[in-house]
């Protein structure tokens, strides 16, 4: 509302500069408002969709005959329709509001002629539910995270060219002198997604590379879509909720520049290590193994100033929803990366490789640090910019314990029966005297794991409730009065000197 | 930092040195590999596949096969992949050279598929596929493959039964109601052909002595495929 800074120094012409602050960050809120809504709504909508699709997916893989005789809904298909909800539709959308939401403040600047970030929502939404209905109807790629068909890129295309354009735009009619650390993530994250979205729908579906050369574009693209966009702007958001929700700086300045310039370098050689061992040149593999390991420092230095930031307030977390989500998936965002490094060790990807372990690991780093963070954004940024409060504490305090405990779940039972699953698929088994004996049976290796798939449905189970508990207090929050009053923030329980600034 | 455009050049830096090193390196360096030309028989290896075995590709890449079958057979000494019976040498760069779109994948879900047109050959092979494409547990009992029934399809027989109805494979409970049979529809058919063309030629003689290379010392050889002992180090 452009007519809050003017009222703020109508009232008092010696008005606080922190109160001048404040009408200032509300305007720039208010004029995201329309857009982030929209963002965040199609967001929560692909998550419960996306999530419907998970859940089918995975009680096919115990129970084979579920749905079976669905065409549309057979396992190869269901299971793409997931992973593509999932992420176009629930990580970008929300990545996308978070993004311009958060370039906004820091830049300090309103949104300029935010109707074009609704029209961006548009052909961005059309464009997922096309692509989700060309998988379902049997026009995949089986490109591996480009699956949708070539009718729906471009609708895709032109939508990240104005959001990431309105994004950028934003930054440059910023008032703000400084450049802060989120706005270095989301403004390299902007640039490096359509560079990889390009060269990887040329080389693949446009005019496809020989042979395997494909296979590296394939890697060097999907990886670099979690490391060079999901991985920016969940960190990008972790540095700004953070500090902002405790009302302290970060911690070290010179540890995020080390920590982003590190990234910047060492992930993006990182995609290859999903290649190991395959028909691609040795050299290239190596170089995916180095980078992988070295990305040991972003991490390292990035965990250290996040919590160190952190340390010392953790009786917070009993209070703030918000923190408590990214916190989550800043630890998350350690274990994940730090595991993931350790997968591209050869031997240990001899095992891991092929197997439910890679599945346990991709659902550490989408969800358990990624969709946390997104929705410990969420629970921020909505209230101010709708002007009232989250209707129900419990609905989120629900939300949290079952996905984090779902996830956990998840993560558990994937990997224990991935490792299971890859000993017995790579390795000869020796028997008691000490001769190799011949493979275990193929069969025996799927039994072995039924179990542990079972486990991951009912851990998804636990997470859809999660999802659910969201979505009802996200529609509740649009159809609630606005308050006339002042309303104080949505905490798990009444603490009275917790500042949570607006 | 607070410079914008330097901020910048660091971030175009980043990416387009893993793109050159990645990707242009390599497209530079072996992205156009030539088939092998066996002088004996005349023929280029690795051969192109005949065209119902093309569409069946695309019955393959629609049904999201790749989710669970991998298309690539490990060197040895990492994993078992020949000890298991899924080719008789690593795959090769070279083995891919004439796919529009190459399908490695990277889950084991289901065994790898390189060459599965060596184990299910012939008219065996073709009725195998077609029992396991039915409902998976014929032939192989508690897998968690997803049936395609929906590749078949139960009609009344009409004047004399069809020469191609496929019901005589499937055990009693798969029979269908007196005077009709099943038949495979034509995406059925293609899928086989797909599938039973899966198989990779002998080692071509570059990667024969580039890829596998020999050890210095004749080491027992218990699992050495095709001649050349392996080593994994080198293998392209």
């Amino acid at each position: 509302m452009a007519s809050a800074s003017q009222l703020a120094s109508s009232l008092s012409p010696s008005a606080s500069p922190q109160l001048a602050k404040r009408a200032e960050l509300s305007a720039i809120d208010a004029s995201t408002k329309l857009p982030a809504l929209f963002f965040f709504g199609s967001a929560v909508l692909w998550l419960i969709v996306g999530t419907l699709f998970a859940l089918i997916a995975s009680f096919k893989m115990h129970t084979p005959t579920f749905l079976g005789d669905y065409e549309w809904l057979t396992f190869g298909r269901v299971r793409t329709a997931h992973l593509n909800a999932v992420i176009y539709g629930w990580s970008v959308n929300a990545s996308f509001g978070v993004a311009f939401w958060l370039m906004a403040r820091l830049s300090r600047a309103e949104l300029r002629h935010s109707g074009m970030l609704l029209i961006a929502s548009a052909f961005w939404n059309v464009g997922v539910t096309l692509g989700i209905y060309g998988i379902l109807t049997g026009d995949s790629t089986s490109i591996e995270w480009l699956e949708f068909p070539s009718y729906a890129t471009p609708l895709l295309f032109f939508a990240y060219a104005l959001v990431g354009a309105w994004t950028v735009i934003t930054f440059r009619f910023g008032r703000s002198k400084h450049i802060y650390v989120s706005q270095w993530y989301i403004l390299a994250a902007l640039f490096w997604f359509p560079w990889l979205y390009s060269v990887a729908q040329i080389m693949l579906i446009f005019s496809p590379a020989r042979g395997t050369v494909q296979s590296l574009v394939n890697w060097w693209f999907a990886h670099n879509v979690l490391g060079l966009w999901f991985t920016p702007i969940g960190l990008g958001a972790v540095y700004y909720f953070l500090p902002k929700v405790l009302g302290k700086p970060i911690h070290s300045y010179y540890l995020s520049v080390l920590g982003f310039w590190s990234l910047a370098i060492f992930y993006n050689w990182a995609g290859v290590h999903h290649l190991i061992g395959g028909p691609v040149p040795i050299w290239v593999q190596t170089a995916g193994i180095t980078a992988s390991f070295m990305m040991v420092i972003p991490v390292i230095v990035t965990a250290i100033n996040h919590h160190l930031t952190m340390i010392g307030n953790f009786s917070k977390l009993k209070y703030s929803p918000t923190l408590r989500f990214i916190v989550f998936g800043a630890v998350a965002y350690t274990f994940t990366s730090l595991q993931g490094s350790s997968m591209s060790i050869r031997s240990w990807s001899e095992v891991t490789h092929f197997t439910q372990y890679t599945i346990g690991h991709s659902h550490a780093g989408m969800y358990a640090f990624f969709s946390m963070v997104m929705f410990g954004s969420i629970y921020y940024i909505l209230p101010r910019i709708l002007l009232k409060e989250w209707p129900s504490a419990k609905l989120i305090s629900l939300h949290f314990w079952s996905t984090a405990l779902g996830v956990i779940f998840m993560v558990l039972a994937l990997s224990i029966a991935g490792v299971k699953q890859g000993i017995d698929l790579n390795t000869l088994p020796v028997g008691a005297d000490g001769h190799t004996g011949s493979p275990v049976p193929f069969l025996e290796i799927v039994k072995n794991t039924i179990p542990w798939l079972k486990l991951r449905s009912y851990a998804g189970i636990l997470m859809t409730i999660g999802h659910v508990a969201f979505a009802i207090n996200f529609v509740w929050m649009l159809l609630k009065a606005r308050p006339a009053g002042v309303t104080a923030p949505t905490l798990f329980r009444d603490v009275p000197e917790l500042e949570v600034s607006r | 930092m607070n410079r914008a455009p330097l901020i910048f050049l660091g971030i175009f830096f980043a990416i387009a040195f893993s793109w050159t090193g990645i990707i242009l390196t390599n497209q530079i360096s072996y992205g156009s590999l030539t088939p092998y030309v066996n002088a004996d028989d005349g023929k280029a290896y690795p051969q192109s596949v005949p065209g119902d075995a093309a569409r069946g590709k695309l019955v393959y890449q629609d049904l999201g096969c790749i989710y669970c079958h991998t298309q690539q057979v490990r060197q040895p000494g990492f994993g078992i992949d020949i000890e298991r019976g899924w080719g008789e040498r690593g795959s090769v760069a070279r083995d891919y050279i004439r796919e529009s779109r190459v399908f490695l994948g990277t889950m084991r879900t289901g065994p790898d598929l390189r060459n599965v047109g060596t184990r299910f050959a012939g008219q065996g092979g073709r009725e195998w596929h077609i029992k396991h494409f039915y409902d998976p547990t014929i032939t192989s009992a508690g897998s968690i493959m997803a049936p395609y029934r929906f590749l078949f399809e139960t009609k009344a027989i009409i004047g004399d039964a069809s020469p191609k109805a496929v019901q005589s494979l499937l055990p009693e409970n798969h029979q269908p109601v007196a005077g009709s049979e099943i038949v495979l529809k034509q995406r059925g058919e293609d899928l086989i052909a797909y599938m039973l063309s899966l198989k990779d030629p002998e080692l071509y003689p570059e990667e024969a002595t580039k890829v596998y290379v020999p050890k210095a010392e004749p080491a027992k050889t218990e699992h050495g495929a095709h001649g050349a002992e392996s080593n994994k180090e080198a293998a392209k």
